[in-house]
């Protein structure tokens, strides 16, 4: 079997391409993802880039991405496959009559023909490349998770009437959990593990001026800036990469060149979404810095 | 699964067979992961050796990358993971090399690109390198280094100012943190870090306070990655003189869900603090997933019908009636004086993050007065915030502002006694040490005749119970139940069974 990539640089060199700036934690794990053929499990804050991991590595790799978005309530039927049962029925239907026995219409009735594949199965069969995104895997129950382990460590899917399918290439699967509730020890054996955390202010800089690109050197860098201070109160919920862009963009469209308070007051409800939050933001950036903690040393 | 792992340690040591170096040490490191209490299996230990051989091994943080992703499957183990990697492999690697005494801390550094520092260059020359500096000197040349963000520089100077500052004798019984103290003590980084401000001040001639604020979190960060560098080397100096094993033993600290509330240093109480809201998120949704769950409803007759019209008049999907059981009615009664405040906090924390569980939530505090808080919790987005205003606004103190638990029941039996019924589950939070007042434990008897139920949640642990004024025992015999709450992962669990 082959490899998709060479080295870590590689992997790092060609999310850059499409837009994707990958530290050493997450291209080291992409890379191991391939030579070790394992699942990778992205765990972290909501809006840090987990989902558009999975698909700049498939748009990179060239691959077909294929996505489950699991909910509460998703089974076998929606994730692995599902018989055809109204054209079983017509088939059925239509042989009745002529003399065909029960055995030859069973064997014909659950055949390739009358399968319909899900997420997990089509995966499992294509030929060519895939990425399979597995997404927000906490939102199913935990009776659920089970189902998915067979396929993620043998890459395979048993079906009682067919027997057991056995993976055409070995995809690459992405499963992404916001944590709202503790994953399986089963499923988390099976994968790497990677938490997706805020971003570096470099990196975020970075980011910022590769998502929006009429913003100038300085302007990312104050609001690289800004958002590191904000992430470092305690609030209710913290900017995501994907607020920075859009309050970036929303900046370079009001024409702003120098972000100063009144600037930031006004447009700080595109990076705070909570009142309390916002009232609080606010505060810290007009106290003036002397009775701002000292660090504990 | 753990158990079963540990006992096939031999067998595990025995697929390692290659027995090079990097595997044994690999193997040392995972044991004592296991001891700091990370849940490593055998697969997937051997999935951590299969990721090192195709990682180039001189690549340190690809390495560590890949020894975490394989290794490490939560979060909140992170830090120990961490920790423990530093300490096992800090002094592998040629660039992490422990500087003998001998050798020119600034070897690595070219002169030339400091053009700042006065006297860097002449006294190399002179004194055998960084040795030579006065404290002055050094001090100078570490705010240039901050003022430039030269990380090479940092770092020389953090190993220089341990070798000089520390005072670290070999085998001497003392741990890190003494060192890191005394070395941090003669840096004074505080009064650096207002230097540096004052000269963002005048290079810029006058800030903005959103621009000081944004310097001051710039340095804050740089003095932070500084102090992360000081520790550092005090470990590797420590892990040189000690062996990695003996470190890690000696570094080993609880998990955050382990630590204890009483005892929890400020560092901790952080953790704590950032832990508990990812945890209240997952405790919601998994107790409104539990009452959505609950199938033993009885057969939903119309509803069954009305499905069975697509399946042409046959009921082929039975519907069900979902029980809706009433949601109780609490009442939390929370001892707030010094000694288990943290632990009060926490638990009204948690309750008013569930507060949709329930259908009515009243919070009382006391030391030896009662006073209500339930208001301050009204319509507030931020718990944090209410439960700060609750342990410094809350009118608690009747005489001397010592624990006094059978005045306080006294005070709320009269006020609010009549308002406890059959629905009301009452909470008590406390260690139960009356300093020798008066029990009034026939209130706690009168509370359990007409509540629900009546729980006491008590942060010591239960070696400790009945010693000395405590009184749990007394006050224990009116209750339903009485829980050991020492940390997050038993208030979770209390918490979970309580709904």
């Amino acid at each position: 079997m082959s490899h998709r990539f060479e080295t870590v640089d590689e992997v790092r060199g060609d999310l850059a391409k499409v837009d994707y700036l990958a530290d050493d934690a997450i291209a080291g794990i992409v890379y191991l993802a391939d030579r070790l053929g394992k699942p990778i499990l992205i765990e972290g804050p909501a809006g840090t880039g987990k989902t558009q991991l999975a698909k700049s590595v498939a748009e990179m790799s060239d691959s077909r991405l294929i996505r489950l978005q699991c909910y509460e309530g998703l089974d076998e039927s929606k994730a692995l496959y599902e018989w055809n049962y109204k054209k079983q029925l017509l088939r059925i239907q239509t042989e009745s009559g002529e003399d065909e026995s029960w055995t030859e219409i069973q064997d014909d009735i659950f055949s390739d023909e009358f399968l319909l594949t899900r997420p997990l199965l089509e995966a499992i069969r294509a030929e060519d490349r895939v990425v399979l995104l597995i997404d927000e895997v906490d939102r199913v129950e935990i009776e659920t998770e089970a189902l998915l382990l067979e396929v993620l460590s043998d890459y395979q899917v048993s079906i009682p009437e067919l027997g057991t399918l056995e993976a055409k290439q070995v995809p690459l699967v992405f499963l992404t959990s916001n944590n709202t509730r503790e994953l399986s020890e089963a499923l988390k054996r099976r994968c790497l593990f990677l938490h997706l955390d805020y971003p570096t202010m470099e990196r975020e800089k970075e980011i910022v001026l590769t998502k929006v690109p009429d913003i100038n050197e300085h302007l990312a860098d104050q609001v690289a800036r800004i958002v590191r201070s904000i992430r470092s109160l305690e609030l209710k919920k913290h900017p995501s990469v994907s607020e920075t862009i859009d309050w970036a963009r929303t900046l370079i469209l009001l024409g702003i060149e120098q972000v100063d308070e009144a600037v930031a007051s006004e447009t700080i409800n595109i990076l705070l979404k909570y009142r309390s939050d916002i009232e609080k933001a606010l505060k810290e950036f007009k106290t003036n810095s002397a009775q701002v903690f000292t660090p504990a040393s | 699964m753990r158990d079963g792992v540990i006992d096939d340690l031999e067998t595990e040591k025995a697929a390692v067979a290659e027995a090079s170096p990097i595997f044994e040490l690999l193997n040392g490191f995972v044991t004592e992961l296991r001891n700091a209490g990370l849940p490593v299996s055998l697969s997937e230990n051997l999935d951590a050796i299969e990721a090192v051989r195709h990682i180039p091994l001189e690549d340190r943080s690809a390495f560590k990358a890949a020894l975490a992703a394989t290794l490490v499957k939560n979060h909140t183990h992170w830090r120990s993971f961490e920790t423990l990697f530093e300490v096992f492999f800090s002094l592998r690697g040629a660039e992490y090399a422990l500087d003998g005494d001998s050798d020119d801390p600034f070897g690595d550094l070219d002169p030339d690109d400091q053009d700042g520092p006065p006297g860097a260059e002449g006294q190399g020359q002179g004194g055998g390198g960084g040795d030579g500096l006065t404290p002055e000197e050094l001090a100078e040349m570490l705010f240039q280094a901050m003022k430039n963000n030269d990380q090479a520089l940092q770092r020389a100077l953090a190993r220089q100012a341990v070798k000089r500052y520390a005072g670290m004798e070999p085998g001497r019984p003392v741990g890190g943190t003494y060192y890191l103290y005394r070395t941090l003590r003669n840096l004074d980084l505080d009064a650096m870090l207002e230097r540096l401000m004052q000269e963002a001040q005048e290079d810029a001639g006058g800030l903005t306070p959103l621009e000081e604020r944004l310097e001051r979190d710039e340095y804050e960060t740089r003095m932070d990655g500084l102090r992360k560098e000081i520790e550092a080397e005090i470990r590797r100096r420590l892990v040189a003189d000690r062996g990695a094993e003996a470190m890690a033993k000696t570094l080993r600290k609880p998990l955050p869900e382990d630590v204890d509330f009483m005892h929890a240093s400020r560092e901790e109480m952080t953790n704590l603090r950032r832990a508990i809201y990812p945890l209240t998120r997952k405790l919601a949704v998994r107790l409104a997933r539990k009452r959505r769950h609950g199938r033993k409803g009885p057969l939903d007759f119309r509803n069954t019908v009305r499905h069975s019209l697509s399946y042409g008049g046959v009921p082929a999907e039975p519907k069900f009636k979902y029980p809706r059981p009433s949601k109780p009615e609490i009442m939390v009664i929370a001892d707030i004086s010094g000694s288990v405040a943290a632990f009060a906090r926490f638990t009204l924390h948690l309750v008013y993050a569930i507060s949709g569980q329930f259908s009515k939530v009243r919070a009382f505090v006391f030391i030896d007065g009662l006073d209500e808080v339930t208001s301050y919790f009204d319509g507030v987005e931020d718990i944090a915030e209410a439960v700060h205003r609750v342990n410094t606004e809350a009118d608690v103190v009747w005489v001397d502002g010592h624990s006094d638990y059978g005045h306080a029941f006294e005070v709320f039996w009269e006020n609010y006694g009549n308002e406890i019924n059959s629905k009301t589950t009452v909470l008590i939070l406390g260690d139960a040490r009356n300093n020798y007042h008066a029990s009034q434990a026939w209130i706690l008897k009168e509370i359990e005749h007409r509540a629900r139920k009546l729980f006491w949640l008590n942060p010591e642990p239960k070696a400790y119970w009945d010693t000395g004024d405590s009184i749990i025992g007394e006050y224990g015999s009116h209750c339903d139940g009485v829980f050991e709450v020492r940390n997050l992962r038993q208030l979770e669990r209390f918490v979970d069974n309580l709904v």
